[in-house]
């Protein structure tokens, strides 16, 4: 038996998670809060969000997220990954950054538009 | 005629939402006034996910969410002024106009005349001189958000070697994310025997990360001439005072602080809008209304939230009434009225440090209302018990466990208001105190 | 070869700048930090003393009592923000009464205006504030609160103005005399050759001395902490107050700042490091529990910030103002400890004065500029604003939310004579960043257009002093190979 504190939403459900009986959940108050115990045990994924470089925007990053989770153990070296983007202005919110991330399926996507700076 | 049906004073979460609802309402003339050179407010720097699983019923990241109410908001015709600052509010007496003064760079010294103004202007984060941290004032003492749009928006590090001093949801975020930028984050300091910040941030953002969190700590020394070089953190007592002999010392050259958001209400203390000295926002009714007829307050001017999508509820049940008090005062020469009967204060009793509304109208008898608080203390299995004047028992909401750093709320059915005694008192009972 | 080198360019270094920036002089200001007005000047009470603390017949008493009257003109003719409030010094019972009748009786005697002694109801009356155990004050309506680095930076702007070279980051490292008269002084830029030295040098004024020849006197530097509270509380006094002395020491102050907000403190203990700046616990409990017994109604929940600053105090109890006895030509300025601010443009006319003496020609300019105008944009009426907008857009913009400062003002900070080139001496030019936020939003707006207007990158931006780093490189740069991004 495990005790964990679900992170799917900010409920924070406190699930315990029997990994010797299929990793059956009890605690979680919706099916993800049951998915999320499973895949905890076994394969813990996690979204990635940071940046990635732009230029003619009118920031100088865009946030980017990947587009589902991706297992945890890969963050750094998607972390490594994000860090090679140039991106030129304009972009479109969603527009895909890279795509299959490290072979995980997962896309690397923006999180928002980012127009060109008016110069 | 006023320049504007509405002026909403804040581009932000709250901004956007009060002023699309105010639209669909059937305003059509409303303006946005935004400090910042575009919409969205605060969510722009908050790249992470985790927004808007009440509202839009998925996981957005901050940008998304705010990008979905910007998308919204240029489907109305609203109109938007941006790199404005609001210098000045003074409110029209007797159902006269308000008046905003404001400046930007294209037009200039402005003077808006509106029937209606929504305040949505935020927050801003305690600083290290509101706790009076001890210690030399080198540079590498940042809040956290302010690290954290040098590290999201404008793309510089602010550190390498990280102490985070609080533990509120943007520091717990802001150790993740500098962790994952290359810094090393040695510790999360936070002064209360419990996290300020949610549950699961903790885990992702910590735990993750084997970040250290020391809980009833706090840092008694900042030491460098010019970059920070050491912090000396302390374990407290129950008193929250320093126990001398429990002095770590961390090699560091960053100190980030998550010390809680204040809301900014220089402007509405100016249009002589009455505070509340515990939220420090305006006193609301539950349309939020403030005290002075006409302007509305919403999203974290009103009170911290923690969660953005009941920032866009609160704003659009703003909005929902800035809209319904502009249009009552069109049809009828006479100020908007209100329904017959005096207000019912909500008051804070044992365990409850605020309420969001402070006060109903008599409307909550036939509409019901929704309380919003929270709680002084960390409990395990507690229930919220809402008093009358005549100290009946009125209504009583069962929780598994409460926390000071989660905004709570309730829901009062009409039938349960319907004869209530004025006033109405929230407090919290501990199954086994 | 310059006619006079002025070490040191805090507010006794810029006032007499200033006062010999009148002349046909060829005179250089040496700075030893990257900023003018960045140490003793900048963390003090912000205070212009009426004078009737000074012991008679000593030249903190001339001088306080003049330089006074001196500021106050300046701070007019200079447009530095400035407001003549008076001051009260309390008395909390009978036995200190004789106290408030001993500064009454100095003040006269150095000549310190309109000084009245009161009784606790009377003192009430002026300020409702103050606690009830308050049985007497002194009344002094000289007294006025000043921006103590606005005050320097106006003199040594209008200085350069007029001619004065300034060189920052341009500490002494070594002084000797040259044969026939005059002085060669080293600095990491080159050597100096001068005839005159004025030694300013603040707290440091003694190790500056030491470079020319052993002296009997030494700085002994002593720290005072103080809170600034938000302007919210900025009302809670109208006057400066002050404290009789009582058995726990010198009593701390509560006043308010030209700024608006609420000053409170210092406690004085003697430090060894003279760049230790810190705050301690202990420090500030005390401050704070000797203030409330003058005000209790402090809020310090409004603290916005806490500071300390070091005053030059040397082992002589009175000002050093004396010639080198075996290096005619070498003027100290030393000890300048309370009430040193104020006094200041009286011993930069002093040192003038002696300069004079001294055999140096003091031929005035005619054509001395002596006046200074800036834009305050938040004090402008609604005309003036619109005004000055359409002069400049950028006047629009605001920057700083709290204190209500403007890009323009920011950008006039930084392109003024003696321009800054920090974040902080953007914060001590134009006040952005002084409110309550403390910067957290300004701040990084500010260090963007420092780096723009000064040609090079944000990560280049100090907060204050060298080796004030504020970020450390950009994000996403480890690596160099370059993806292109999928459509």
């Amino acid at each position: 038996m495990k005790q964990l504190v679900c992170i799917v939403c900010p409920r924070g459900c406190r699930l315990t998670v029997d990994e010797e009986h299929g990793y059956a959940v009890t605690g979680n108050s919706c099916p993800r809060g049951a998915e999320y115990g499973k895949t905890e045990l076994q394969n813990p994924t996690r979204t990635l969000t940071t940046t990635v470089c732009i230029r003619g925007g009118l920031h100088r990053r865009l946030p980017v997220r990947t587009s589902t989770a991706i297992p945890k153990r890969l963050l750094p070296a998607a972390m490594a990954e994000a860090a090679k983007v140039r991106l030129q202005a304009p972009v479109e919110a969603g527009q895909v950054v890279i795509r299959n991330l490290l072979g995980t399926g997962a896309d690397l996507i923006a999180s928002r538009a980012m127009p060109a700076a008016d110069t | 005629m006023t320049d504007y049906q509405l002026i909403v004073i804040g581009g932000g979460p709250a901004g956007l939402a009060a002023a699309c609802k105010a639209w669909q309402q059937g305003l059509r003339r409303v303006l946005i006034l935004e400090r910042d050179c575009e919409l969205g407010g605060i969510l722009n720097q908050c790249i992470h996910n985790g927004f808007g699983l009440h509202r839009f019923g998925e996981e957005l990241t901050g940008p998304e969410y705010a990008g979905r109410y910007i998308a919204m908001l240029a489907e109305t015709g609203v109109e938007v002024r941006l790199d404005t600052m609001v210098l000045q509010i003074l409110p029209g007496r007797d159902g006269a106009p308000h008046e905003i003064h404001a400046v930007n760079g294209k037009q200039g010294y402005q003077v808006l005349t509106t029937g209606a103004v929504v305040l949505a202007m935020g927050c801003r984060e305690r600083t290290r001189g509101a706790i009076s941290i001890p210690g030399e004032r080198p540079s590498g003492i940042f809040t956290a958000g302010a690290a954290q749009r040098f590290l999201n928006i404008e793309g510089y590090m602010v550190g390498r070697r990280v102490v985070i001093l609080g533990s509120g949801d943007i520091g717990l975020i802001m150790a993740r994310r500098m962790t994952l930028e290359g810094a090393k984050v040695l510790a999360c300091v936070e002064l209360m025997p419990y996290s300020g910040g949610l549950t699961r941030n903790i885990v992702q953002c910590l735990e993750d990360y084997n970040i250290p969190q020391y809980l009833s700590h706090t840092i008694t020394d900042i030491r460098g001439h010019d970059r920070v070089e050491q912090v000396v953190v302390s374990r407290v007592d129950d008193q929250r005072r320093p126990v001398p002999g429990t002095e770590m010392v961390f090699d560091c050259d960053t100190v980030l602080l998550s010390v809680g958001l204040l809301p900014e209400n220089e402007l509405s203390r100016g249009a002589g809008v009455e505070i509340d000295p515990r939220t420090r926002g305006p006193v609301v009714a539950e349309n939020r209304e403030t005290s002075i007829p006409g302007i509305f307050a919403c999203g974290n001017v009103l009170h911290v939230h923690d969660l953005v999508d009941f920032v866009s509820a609160e704003s659009e049940r703003a909005g929902a009434a800035a809209a319904a008090y502009v249009m009552a005062g069109e049809s009828s020469p006479a100020p908007a009225g209100t329904e017959p009967g005096e207000p019912i204060p909500v008051c804070a009793g044992e365990g409850i440090s605020y309420t969001v509304p402070q006060h109903l109208s008599p409307a909550v008898r036939t509409a019901g209302a929704e309380l919003f608080f929270r709680v002084r203390r960390v409990t395990g299995p507690a229930a919220i018990v809402v008093q009358d004047g005549a100290g009946n028992r009125v209504a009583r909401f069962a929780r598994s466990h409460l926390a000071p750093g989660e905004m709570e709320h309730i829901t009062l059915p009409a039938a349960l208001l319907a004869r209530a005694i004025a006033p109405l008192t929230l407090r919290m009972e501990e199954a086994n105190p | 070869m310059y006619d006079v080198v002025i070490i040191g360019c805090g507010v006794v270094g810029a006032a007499t700048a200033y006062r010999l920036a009148r002349y046909r002089l060829r005179t250089l200001v040496l700075e030893a930090n990257n900023d003018v007005a960045n140490a003793t000047t900048k963390a003090n009470s912000a205070i212009l003393h009426a004078g009737y603390d000074p012991e008679p017949g000593t030249k903190m008493a001339a001088l306080n009592v003049e330089g006074n009257r001196m500021a106050l003109d300046i701070c007019r003719k200079l447009d530095v923000p400035v407001r003549q409030t008076g001051s009260m010094v309390l008395a909390f019972a009978p036995e200190q009464l004789p106290h408030l009748q001993m500064l009454y009786d100095r003040g006269v005697a150095n000549g310190v205006p309109g000084l009245e002694l009161l009784s606790g109801d009377a003192a009430r009356a002026l300020e409702p504030n103050l606690s009830e155990k308050v049985c007497g004050a002194l009344l002094a309506p000289s007294a006025a609160v000043v921006d103590p680095w606005g005050l320097a930076l106006a003199m040594i702007e209008v200085a350069v103005q007029n001619g004065v070279e300034l060189r920052r980051s341009a500490p002494v490292t070594g002084i000797r005399p040259k044969e026939g008269g005059g002085f060669v002084l080293a600095t990491p830029k080159g050597e100096v050759e001068t005839r005159f030295v004025i030694n300013a040098a603040g707290v440091d004024a003694d190790r500056v001395h030491r470079l020319l020849e052993p002296i009997p006197w030494q700085t002994r530097p002593n720290r005072g902490e103080y809170y600034l509270l938000d302007k919210s509380e900025g009302g809670r006094v109208s006057r400066v107050i002050f404290q009789c002395p009582g058995p726990e020491g010198k009593g701390v102050l509560v006043a308010p700042t030209v700024h608006g907000n609420l000053i409170v403190g210092p406690n004085a203990e003697p430090v060894t490091d003279r760049r230790d700046l810190g705050n301690t616990a202990a420090g500030l409990a005390f401050v704070k529990a000797r203030a409330v017994q003058s005000v209790p109604s402090i809020r310090f929940g409004e603290n916005i910030r806490n500071f300390s600053g070091i005053r030059a105090n040397t082992d002589q109890s009175d000002f050093i103002i004396q010639w080198s006895e075996n290096h005619p030509g070498f003027l100290d300025l030393a000890g300048i400890k309370s009430p040193g601010l104020t006094s200041a443009p009286a011993i930069g006319k002093l040192a003038a004065d002696m300069l004079g003496e001294a055999g140096l020609p003091l031929t005035q300019k005619p054509d001395f500029i002596d006046e200074r105008h800036v834009v305050r944009f938040r004090h402008a009426s609604p005309a003036e604003k619109a005004a000055l907008i359409a002069k400049d857009p950028r006047y629009g913009r605001v920057i700083c939310r709290c204190e209500t400062i403007t890009e323009g003002e920011i950008l006039d900070a930084i392109h003024s004579p003696v321009g800054a080139t920090t974040v902080n001496g953007v914060k001590r030019r134009c006040n952005a960043g002084m409110g309550r936020c403390q910067g957290g939003f300004c701040g990084p707006r500010v260090q963007a257009i420092l780096a723009r207007e000064l040609g090079v990158s944000p990560t280049e931006i100090l907060m204050d002093q060298a080796g004030s780093w504020v970020l450390y490189g950009e994000t996403k740069q480890s690596v160099t190979e370059e993806v292109s991004p999928h459509d």
